[in-house]
């Protein structure tokens, strides 16, 4: 019993985690038909520019943090949007891809020659101290992480539903043409998604870097992790993008305890294709009314 | 095309596999090495163009393709089975295991179909890694032997890059044929527009599992060469990172276009050789490259080239690259 507390609270903590980066994940689909196959390492970078602004900049962490969701902002936010997307989008959803193929690629090359081939360590946000919940040791870091998901995730939703840009972005998600007929400036809507994007990956960032370290390669798990959750969750909602993060950082802990560790990174997938066959929708999501 | 272009495209062939053929000569081993790895990576590029530029299936399963199709010639041959015998079953395993990946390809299409092939890969990398008994886990299997055919050794790099270039050229002889058969016309009706191929009595789920199954059993063959070049395997190459190393040497080289392939493939294998200089920037120079060529011209190297020879003809060419462009709208 005390396992599998601890078992379910450490998979809910990595799963708000993956929730972050699909909801950034699903956004950015939504408004702007992009799959960022680089969403992995979107999440990878922001933990180096935190950590270049505390060893060169000799900022303080929170400090740091806030220059590394600023730059990850410019960078991942604006400059993705201007540079890669915006001039490929006319082409279709498959060059598209790609180019975020390539664009990974060059992110995980120049972190590693740029920063650091090796992992480095990433200072915690709140001490690393357990408590005891019903005989299962719970630790403080894995409530933090779920506790701000939480924040993050009721911010966006309060953003979103209750403040007029939030629903003027809604409506350019949904119906791009009707939106733009009602003065909607869509494109300054879609540019805020990659916005939001870019911040939920830096949060996401700095939530995951203290328990995997900083490392250049971390990014590949971690996209298909957020791909996979999207999926399973419902590619087209932000409720779905929550359901499938949750759910998948709970099973495949579960799964490398009582089925097999070897396999932990199977479960997963195995449920991804399953969901695709059988239900592409998604477990929370509604039918899509685009192409699938 | 006429008389003379056709003439003209023959001898500009013909001089390249002369070249090709001449090249070894004149090179260190190590060059004898990347030529061979490009006429192997060539193959599996070629097994993805079909899919891909031709009947519009995405795959990120490439790769694991190439793993399986290695893995089975490396077990057969070093338990004494000749290696013809170890291609057959390494293109046909690729092949029927290509053909069960296409079944959810009837059911989903584009970014769904690539997530369920990049689950594909992956589950295959756990396989390889943790089947000990079977794969030799990490380990890994060394000793692979290179096939001698009538007597004639393949050991010396070169006679190895001759017979990797023989089996290339076959490919690419039977690929020349396909697209050009009833079948390859079956997969650019899949690609344009699969309802309407299906309103003119194209069996379009038979296609499309032919389409990831021929794709697939090119992959396996690929591996079956792989093994003897490198001979050691383990599970590391034959990750999703090689699966998109493959998808962006198709799309680099032209994805639909015959040559896309080759001049993809030599653009991935020869770029990190020549940009040895920028050392530990070479992968980030190349992958800045792709995104600007995708930028300007999403048809990918073929594309462009096409576009320069059109510019540069006063005469209106046949549209051949308006038919050809990207698959998925």
């Amino acid at each position: 019993m005390g396992d599998l507390i601890h078992l379910i609270t450490a998979g809910l903590a990595t799963g708000a985690i993956y929730a972050l980066v699909a909801i950034g994940f699903v956004l950015l689909w939504q408004t702007s038909q992009t799959i960022n196959f680089a969403q992995g390492q979107f999440v990878m970078l922001p933990a180096f520019f935190v950590l270049a602004a505390m060893k060169q900049g000799g900022l303080p962490l929170w400090a740091a943090v806030l220059v590394g969701i600023a730059a990850s902002v410019l960078l991942l936010g604006v400059g993705f949007k201007k540079l890669i997307v915006d001039p490929m989008r006319r082409h279709g959803v498959l060059p598209l891809v790609i180019a975020t193929v390539a664009l990974g690629l060059l992110l995980e090359e120049s972190t590693k020659t740029l920063f650091s081939a090796q992992a480095e360590a990433f200072p915690a946000l709140v001490p690393s101290t357990t408590f005891n919940v019903l005989g299962a040791p719970v630790s403080l870091q894995d409530l933090s992480i779920i506790g701000f998901a939480i924040v993050a995730v009721v911010a966006l939703q309060l953003f979103l539903t209750r403040t007029t840009t939030g629903r003027c972005m809604q409506a350019a998600a949904q119906n791009p043409e009707v939106a733009r007929i009602l003065g909607i400036p869509v494109e300054r809507m879609i540019l805020l998604t990659f916005v939001i994007n870019a911040t939920l990956v830096a949060i996401a960032s700095v939530l995951i870097s203290p328990i995997y370290l900083a490392k250049f390669s971390n990014g590949g798990a971690l996209g298909v992790a957020a791909f996979v959750a999207a999926i399973v969750g419902g590619f087209n909602q932000i409720r779905g993008a929550i359901v499938g993060g949750l759910l998948l950082g709970v099973v495949s802990n579960l799964a490398a305890a009582y089925i097999s560790a070897q396999y932990r990174d199977a479960i997963p997938l195995i449920l991804l294709i399953l969901v695709i066959l059988f239900r592409p929708r998604g477990l929370a999501g509604r039918a899509e009314e685009r192409t699938v | 095309m006429t008389g003379l272009r056709r003439l003209l495209a023959i001898v500009l062939s013909l001089g390249a596999v002369a070249v090709l053929i001449a090249a070894p000569f004149d090179l260190k081993p190590y060059g004898v090495y990347i030529l061979s790895l490009w006429a192997v990576t060539a193959i599996a590029v070629i097994g993805l163009n079909l899919m891909i530029g031709y009947a519009g299936q995405v795959s990120l399963a490439q790769g694991a393709f190439v793993g399986i199709g290695a893995y089975t010639t490396a077990l057969l041959t070093t338990h004494g089975v000749p290696w013809i015998g170890a291609l057959v079953a390494s293109g046909g395993l690729s092949f029927a295991i290509g053909w069960l990946l296409g079944y959810p390809a009837l059911r989903v299409q584009h970014h769904y179909l690539a997530f369920v092939t990049l689950a594909f890969n992956t589950l295959v990398g756990l396989i390889f890694r943790n089947e000990d008994w079977l794969t030799g886990g990490i380990g890994g299997i060394s000793g692979i032997p290179r096939p001698s055919l009538l007597g004639w050794s393949t050991n010396p790099p070169r006679s190895f890059y001759l017979f990797c270039f023989a089996v290339l050229l076959l490919v690419a002889l039977a690929t020349w044929w396909l697209i050009r058969s009833p079948w390859g016309r079956a997969f650019v009706a899949l690609r344009e527009n699969p309802v309407r191929a299906l309103s003119l009595g194209v069996d379009t789920r038979r296609y499309t599992l032919l389409a990831f199954a021929l794709g697939s059993g090119l992959g396996g063959v690929a591996g079956a060469l792989y093994a003897p070049l490198v001979q050691f395997i383990d599970p590391t190459p034959f990750g999703l990172g090689f699966s998109l190393n493959l998808l962006l040497m198709v799309i680099v080289g032209g994805s639909g276009f015959f040559l896309g392939p080759f001049v993809g493939t030599l653009v991935a294998v020869l770029l990190p050789e020549w940009l040895r200089f920028a050392q530990g920037y070479y992968l980030i120079i190349y992958a800045a490259l792709v995104i600007i060529l995708l930028a300007f011209c999403p048809t990918g190297l073929m594309g462009l080239f096409g576009r320069l020879t059109t510019a540069l003809r006063p005469v209106p060419a046949r549209p051949a690259a308006a038919t050809l462009t990207e698959t998925v709208p």
